[in-house]
């Protein structure tokens, strides 16, 4: 197969990007599409131009790292998996494909296809946690956890933090992403303890850091590599509520970094 | 080589029962209020240094954490599927504390250190109790309560999971319990840092010299002591099941600086991968061995044979582990599947591309089961298999070969966790400590963990109490010389403008020496082949490396390239002990040494030691020291699976 790519590069933060054009040919089906750009890059690097930058770690669609809109979808064309397990069997000889980093406010791009999602961690770190510390644990056993409920939990529980939610929103929310960790956590009976006040902090931090807000628009559920449901942004509503009605003040500090 | 010094393990004496309970009351502690005065660098954020920064950040010492990748939460515990054992005995079918230890002192090939393994049994029921209580969505029955399945061949119920996520269930147990200490100003973290140098002073562990690998910066870092939970160094083999950025670097420096290496040869290698489809290729993917449990594995009869798995009827198809092991059958352990794998292959029965795979049909599982009851057991694995190869496997069986998985080798630790630098502790995978030659199914979480929540929590501070807090800034000499030499070294990988060769180019040949004179099966020609090669390798890479960019930017390139430099040091080292070992033990298989019937064969009389090895300055003669290993409750016997 032969592709024509058009990447988005950018030397810094700091520097104007743009598009350039470069040829992919020997593509096979078998490749990964991280694969495919292994190989553009290896010529370049040949040629002595420098390749592209972009994220990846695990390639088994688990750790979060990798993330890309390829051809203006967050991890391409098929539902339900990351860039890292896409391969090129999805695409046809002689397609152009335009692969582009996250674009949102809150993720900077830190070189070509690279962005900053350390928002994410400031995210978590406002409450996205049950506080136990480590030895203060009773027996597993006796905190007994419906089967449903543990279920609901462990399907939230599965987002990787990849972002492409928040690259997919027309808002640039990040409120899948937070809802995912809220209801993870309050599904369990250990997590309901933190419930409201965890909310209340975490979306402090949410707008802080320059997320939009959620209008329902469901993008973010339709890339998710995760299939992580809107409906947990409706749980994330409800309990903001209870805290506005409990008359519950944020804890966090506003994070300065954004 | 210098005159073989034996080490001293500093495991307490007594009951093996009461050593772990002992050993926590003679050791120091330090006072509440004095906590914060003592820093601890905690490089990488896995299970074992995620759990360790987040629990000591608790205890309130100041605590640095670094991690290569952009997040804490992407280290690649993450990507574990199949669980984590402890011995909580929910199942009532015989568990216990000591039956653990022994399955994986037995399973481990008699290459452990049994103090170590004990109270790993010991701390695994604690490890399930602190990950419950985090929020860790465990796997429930109806009752409510938690569910278990065996695995790996265990006789016992003892696997916790998460679907088949339970190492990114455990792993942001963990990484929300940093992200906690975080807020609370405890800890420090320093995402996308990669440590290149150690720094000792006065031989101790004092500090670390760093690459910020957004801005270039190189950096000095100074600490009381230093955790490094840096994973394993299965990326050596180029191919394998770790993640693109998982190195030896931190290790490895700190061998240099005198950290002993123990056991480099004992690596694992997986039975269920997906197999190479070409040249292309960047990892390899594991599928759970849980497949193992309804799908057989088989070849054809015949060499060559080029029909597809459809048209080659019953007769002709060769049941190899059925046949070979009939108690066991498809569910010998990982060691043993692999090695048949590539007995057949080596016969020409493989198939596939290039010939080497072998099927795991699902076909009489399906006539048996159906559809549906297949689906629910491994519908996301089937979609995955499906995905990465174009292929159906409800209607062909699944082509699968083995990988490197998993590196039982590391840092040398005593029984306190502590490498051959005072003041330099080992945790997790990075270590040599608990799973000897080989390690069990779902292991490898219960040991990030243990290390991490339990351990050295416990002894780091034994060994803080011993010292005088932060007398020690970055301007000593020490930190100079070593960020000299990191400059130095970056300088050096930059510099070969009209370098002929890509990193990738010289870690694939390395990888493909490694795995075809290193791999599933080693011999005495082999490993000397090697060992002639890869400093010439080394040389070459040197001289005509291309790496662009420039060092004070973003610049993956460099990244791999001084990996790669420690990966051709290593790999030396690694085939240097799979000579010197001339037994064949678990992960270990020296073709010289098998048993009439092809099984390894132990030789417990020479060979009932850790090989610890020193750097010399020389890489061709490093010093082999030992740490005898005695055992004094679990009999070695041959391990038998027929």
């Amino acid at each position: 197969m032969k592709l024509t790519l058009k990447v988005w590069r950018q030397k810094n933060s700091k520097a104007v990007g743009e598009f350039k054009t470069y040829q992919a040919d020997h593509v096979s089906p078998d490749m990964s599409f991280l694969e495919m750009l292994d190989i553009v890059n290896q010529d370049l690097i040949m040629k002595g131009q420098e390749p592209i930058a972009f994220d990846h770690d695990c390639r088994e669609g688990i750790c979060g790292m990798c993330s890309l809109m390829i051809n203006g979808v967050g991890h391409g064309p098929k539902t339900a998996i990351t860039t890292c397990q896409l391969h090129m069997r999805s695409f046809s000889d002689g397609e152009t494909v335009t692969i582009e980093p996250w674009r949102a406010l809150p993720f900077p791009i830190i070189k070509d296809l690279v962005t900053d999602r350390s928002s994410f961690d400031r995210i978590i770190q406002a409450g996205g946690f049950i506080s136990a510390s480590t030895g203060a644990a009773p027996d597993g056993n006796s905190i007994p956890i419906a089967k449903p409920d543990a279920e609901q939990s462990m399907d939230a529980a599965a987002c990787i933090g990849c972002g492409a939610c928040v690259a997919a929103c027309p808002n640039g929310s990040a409120m899948l992403f937070t809802a995912a960790k809220l209801a993870h956590l309050s599904f369990l009976p250990q997590g309901k303890i933190e419930r409201h006040q965890r909310v209340l902090n975490m979306i402090t931090v949410h707008d802080a850091e320059g997320f939009g807000n959620c209008t329902n628009m469901g993008e973010c559920s339709a890339v998710c590599p995760k299939g992580i449901s809107l409906d947990t942004i409706a749980r994330l509503n409800r309990d903001l509520v209870m805290a506005a009605l409990k008359g519950l003040e944020p804890t966090v500090g506003i994070p300065v970094e954004g | 080589m210098s005159e073989p010094k034996n080490l001293d393990a500093k495991a307490p004496g007594g009951p093996i029962a009461h050593r772990w309970d002992k050993h926590r009351f003679d050791m120091k502690l330090v006072n509440p209020a004095n906590r914060r005065r003592y820093t601890v660098i905690v490089v990488g954020s896995g299970l074992a240094g995620g759990a360790a920064a987040a629990t000591l950040g608790e205890q309130g010492y100041n605590v640095q954490c670094f991690c290569y990748q952009d997040s804490p939460r992407r280290a690649h515990s993450i990507a574990a599927q199949g669980g984590i054992n402890a011995a909580k005995n929910y199942r009532n079918d015989g568990d216990s504390i000591h039956r653990l230890f022994y399955d994986t002192v037995k399973g481990g090939d008699f290459r452990a250190r049994e103090s170590n393994v004990y109270r790993l049994a010991q701390v695994s029921t604690n490890i399930i109790d602190q990950c419950v209580a985090q929020g860790v969505p465990f796997a429930r029955e109806y009752s409510g309560y938690l569910d278990n399945r065996s695995f790996g061949g265990a006789q016992v119920s003892r696997t916790f999971y998460a679907r088949g996520q339970t190492g990114q269930q455990l792993l942001l147990g963990a990484y929300q319990a940093l992200a906690r200490q975080i807020a609370a100003g405890t800890v420090a973290m320093h995402a996308r840092s990669e440590m290149l140098d150690v720094v000792v002073v006065d031989g101790r562990a004092r500090g670390i010299i760093t690459r910020d690998m957004v801005t270039g910066k190189i950096e000095r870092h100074v600490a009381d002591a230093v955790v490094l939970a840096t994973g394993g160094y299965g990326n050596l083999f180029y191919l394998s099941t770790n993640a693109k950025g998982c190195n030896t670097t931190a290790i490895w420096r700190a061998h240099r600086k005198g950290a002993f290496f123990a056991n480099p040869c004992y690596t694992q290698i997986h039975p269920t991968c997906i197999p190479v489809t070409g040249e292309h290729q960047s990892k390899l993917t594991l599928m759970s061995e849980s497949l193992r449990n309804d799908g057989r594995i088989w070849v054809p009869k015949k060499k060559g044979d080029t029909r597809s798995p459809q048209q080659i009827p019953e007769a002709e198809r060769d049941y190899y582990l059925e046949v070979r092991y009939p108690s066991f059958g498809n569910l010998v352990p990982r060691d043993v599947a692999s090695r048949n794998a590539k007995q057949v292959c080596d016969q020409g029965r493989g198939v596939g591309p290039g010939g080497l795979g072998v099927y795991l049909d699902f076909a009489d599982s399906i006539k048996r089961l159906g559809k549906a009851k297949i689906a629910e057991r491994y519908g996301n694995l089937f979609d995955m298999y499906a995905q990465i190869t174009g292929e159906n496997p409800y209607e062909l069986p699944m082509r699968i070969y083995p990988a490197i998985h998993y590196t039982m080798g590391g840092l040398w630790v005593d029984y306190n966790l502590m490498s051959t630098i005072p003041g330099l502790f080992v945790a997790g995978e990075a270590n040599f400590s608990d799973h000897g030659a080989n390690r069990l199914g779902a292991s490898a979480l219960m040991q990030g963990l243990g290390d991490g929540y339990f351990v050295l929590p416990a002894t780091v501070p034994n060994y803080l109490a011993g010292i005088k807090p932060g007398d020690l800034t970055i301007e000593h000499a020490a930190f100079g010389q070593a960020e000299t030499e990191v400059v130095g070294r970056v300088k050096r990988l930059l510099g070969n403008i009209g370098g002929t060769r890509t990193v990738d180019s010289f870690h694939r040949e390395l990888g493909k020496l490694l795995w075809d004179e290193c791999g599933m099966g080693r011999n005495d020609a082999g490993l000397r082949r090697a060992i002639a090669r890869i400093p010439t390798l080394r040389e070459e890479f040197w001289k005509g490396v291309r790496v662009p960019g420039e060092g004070s930017d973003f610049n993956q390139e460099l990244e791999k390239a001084g990996r790669v430099a420690d990966f051709l040091e290593l790999g030396e080292l690694l085939c240097r002990d799979a000579l010197h070992r001339a037994e064949s033990c678990g992960g270990h298989f020296r073709e010289e040494s098998q048993t009439e019937d092809g099984e390894a064969q132990r030789d417990d009389e020479q060979f009932s030691y850790v090989a610890a090895w020193q750097y010399t300055g020389d890489l061709a003669k490093p010093a082999l020291n030992k740490e005898p290993l005695t055992f004094e409750y679990v009999k070695p016997s041959q391990r038998s699976y027929k």
